[in-house]
């Protein structure tokens, strides 16, 4: 085996420009799948980290009626907030938020908005409750900026608002804008007003109720209470990662075929060196390797254009995904856009089990890509590959 | 005159398929070859001189009939015995040479020794001694296309050299030299052959080469025709 690689290098090194542009068309394989599959474990890590911070904390309760993809449901969706959470309140380790449909009015329009109730002095969340914790002639509220954007509103902005109250009354109220927060969370932004809770909680009917209970310490052990479920925080982040699944399988199809590409390259060398090398292939057996040894070496010799892309791969990889890593790139993207989080620049993370196993993954494919056409030697007659005779 | 027979063939026949039919290389070839000889195999084109060489080489197996060669039949080994046999016995020498061209002298005459397993000093040594032989010791680090068609000669002859084995086989070694390397060539291998009691046999219709010969077995249609005695005999 030290002789074949020995020998591989060597052949490989000989043959010039041939293998170094097979090597670095292997090599942007590398680093464009470690670039891409980076990216994706980046956007769900920043995916998860702004969930965390600014929607679902470390998991939370729902009423049992809650369901976030049914705006129906909400009318349903409330209850007393279980009078054993109320120390974890306190504390300021869960965050009570009371849910429900209404309706905005911007600049004459009509637009059909969630009004979500929260405490402002809540500092669980990344939310910034406190600026609801203000004296306006109205309302004190806090929007996202792709809400602000959609409907034109901007801070100081006096709004009316409208919902039906727990008996299904019609009411309305002025609303004042007191501040216009950015994230990358589009289900805390995108038609949605917030307000404080006790004014939600009056304006509803509905005194010490909420539709979800947002908590901090994951620890803690937690059981299902009354009409409330528990939400875990993998139940809550699934979403997302089915979504980034879907995302990786589209990305794969990507890479698949820019490997393809280099691995097609490798496959027409070998096809070519085999055809090319027959009188070098004879004169191994001659030397008394075995048709098995000399597959041996030519697989091997196919193999290591991946050892050397690994390379040269480092070469200019590193130093690019280390810059990449720190610089981000800027999709110029929207999270409102799309219904889903994503950062308006994203950071690609690369894990030590992410470069070994497309390290693996690459040298797997390469060596079966090598071995393919070595095995036409073992059907070679010596005697003719010794005279160079095409077989 | 065959006390230690390196080479014995009895009624050695080789058929090789042509299209529906068969084409017979080699009729009944009786042979003895003993150790030390500097024989050859001589005739035209077709004769089945490289025929008979590749059966002896291991390369290939008689359709029918017997070869043995260094006490081993060569129709009965497997792969990996023909394969060991080459690698600790035999040495080939080709008319078109049959360098590695990505590799040096040294490593082209240093790759039978690594087949063999020989540690580093002993390899080098070795390629030291075989490259003095045919006077290279001035080309070890030149790749064979710096070299001319001479020195390729001599660097083949030293990879076949480098490891003493106990035969060598010269297919046509001077077809592709000038008659000045051809006689260069063929006074290294007699030097070599009466120095370490190497046994060459050659597949040849070249006159140089015969003019060396201290055996002669002339082959015409696959069978031998005649063969002149040693020429020490004489």
């Amino acid at each position: 085996m030290k002789l074949a690689i020995k020998l591989a290098f060597k052949n490989l090194i000989g043959a010039g420009l041939r293998t170094w542009l097979n090597v670095i068309v292997l090599s942007f394989s590398f680093v464009i799948i470690i670039v891409v599959k980076g990216f994706l474990v980046g956007w769900d890590r920043q995916a998860r980290n702004d969930m965390t911070a600014w929607e679902i904390g470390n998991g939370q309760y729902w009423h049992e009626n809650y369901d976030p993809y049914d705006a129906f449901s909400l009318e349903e969706s409330h209850a007393q907030i279980p009078p054993e959470f109320t120390p974890e309140i306190e504390q300021g380790n869960m965050v009570p938020v009371l849910i429900i449909r209404g309706t905005i009015y911007p600049r004459g329009m009509m637009q059909p908005v969630l009004i979500k109730g929260i405490d402002p002095r809540q500092k669980l969340l990344e939310l910034p409750a406190h600026k609801l914790d203000t004296t306006v002639g109205a309302i004190p509220a806090v929007i996202g900026s792709n809400m602000a954007r959609a409907n034109k509103l901007e801070k100081g902005d006096y709004v009316t608002i409208r919902w039906r109250d727990v008996n299904g009354t019609f009411d309305a109220a002025e609303i004042c804008i007191t501040d216009i927060f950015s994230t990358n969370v589009p289900t805390v932004d995108a038609g949605q007003v917030w307000i404080p809770l006790d004014s939600l909680q009056s304006m509803l009917l509905m005194p010490g109720e909420a539709t979800t209970l947002t908590f901090l310490d994951k620890e803690k052990s937690r059981e299902e209470t009354g009409e409330w479920k528990l939400m875990s925080y993998e139940a809550l982040v699934s979403d997302i990662e089915e979504m980034i699944k879907t995302k990786s399988v589209g990305q794969s199809i990507f890479y698949v075929i820019l490997l393809i590409l280099a691995l097609l390259a490798i496959f027409d060398t070998q096809v070519l060196s085999i055809f090319r090398r027959q009188k070098e292939i004879g004169t191994y057996v001659a030397l008394g390797y075995t048709r098995g040894e000399v597959v041996g070496l030519f697989t091997v010799e196919g193999a290591m254009h991946a050892i050397l892309a690994v390379f040269v791969g480092a070469i200019y990889g590193i130093p690019f995904l280390i810059w990449f890593a720190k610089k981000g790139i800027s999709l110029g993207l929207s999270s409102s856009d799309y219904g889903f989080t994503i950062a308006d620049t994203m950071y690609p993370a690369y894990s030590a089990a992410l470069i070994i196993g497309t390290t693996t993954l690459v040298l797997l494919a390469t060596t079966i890509v090598s071995y393919w056409p070595s095995r036409k030697i073992a059907k070679m007659n010596p005697t003719e590959a010794l005279r160079g005779k095409l077989q | 005159m065959h006390d230690n027979l390196i080479i014995k063939t009895e009624r050695l026949t080789k058929r090789f398929p042509m299209g529906k039919s068969e084409f017979t290389a080699l009729k009944g070839i009786d042979l003895k070859l003993g150790v030390g000889e500097f024989t050859g195999l001589i005739g035209p084109s077709g004769s089945g001189k490289t025929t008979l060489l590749n059966i002896i080489g291991s390369l290939d197996i008689p359709s029918e009939g017997k070869a043995v060669v260094l006490g081993q039949s060569v129709g009965n080994l497997n792969a990996r015995e023909a394969a060991r046999l080459r690698k600790e016995s035999l040495g080939f020498i080709f008319q078109t040479y049959n360098l590695l061209q990505v590799h040096t002298v040294y490593e082209n005459v240093e790759l039978p020794l690594l087949l063999l397993k020989y540690g580093s000093g002993e390899r080098k040594k070795m390629v030291q001694d075989a490259l003095e032989w045919v006077g290279l010791t001035d080309k070890i680090k030149q790749k064979p296309p710096q070299l001319s068609g001479g020195e390729c000669q001599r660097v083949a002859i030293a990879r076949a050299m480098v490891k003493k084995p106990s035969l060598v086989l010269a297919d046509e070694p001077t077809a592709n030299l000038d008659a000045a390397n051809s006689h260069n060539i063929l006074q290294t291998m007699e030097k070599l052959n009466q120095e370490l009691k190497t046994t060459f046999l050659f597949a040849t219709h070249d006159e140089k080469v015969i003019a060396y010969l201290k055996r002669k077995i002339y082959l015409r249609d696959g069978m031998i025709d005649k063969i002149e005695p040693i020429a020490d005999d004489k």
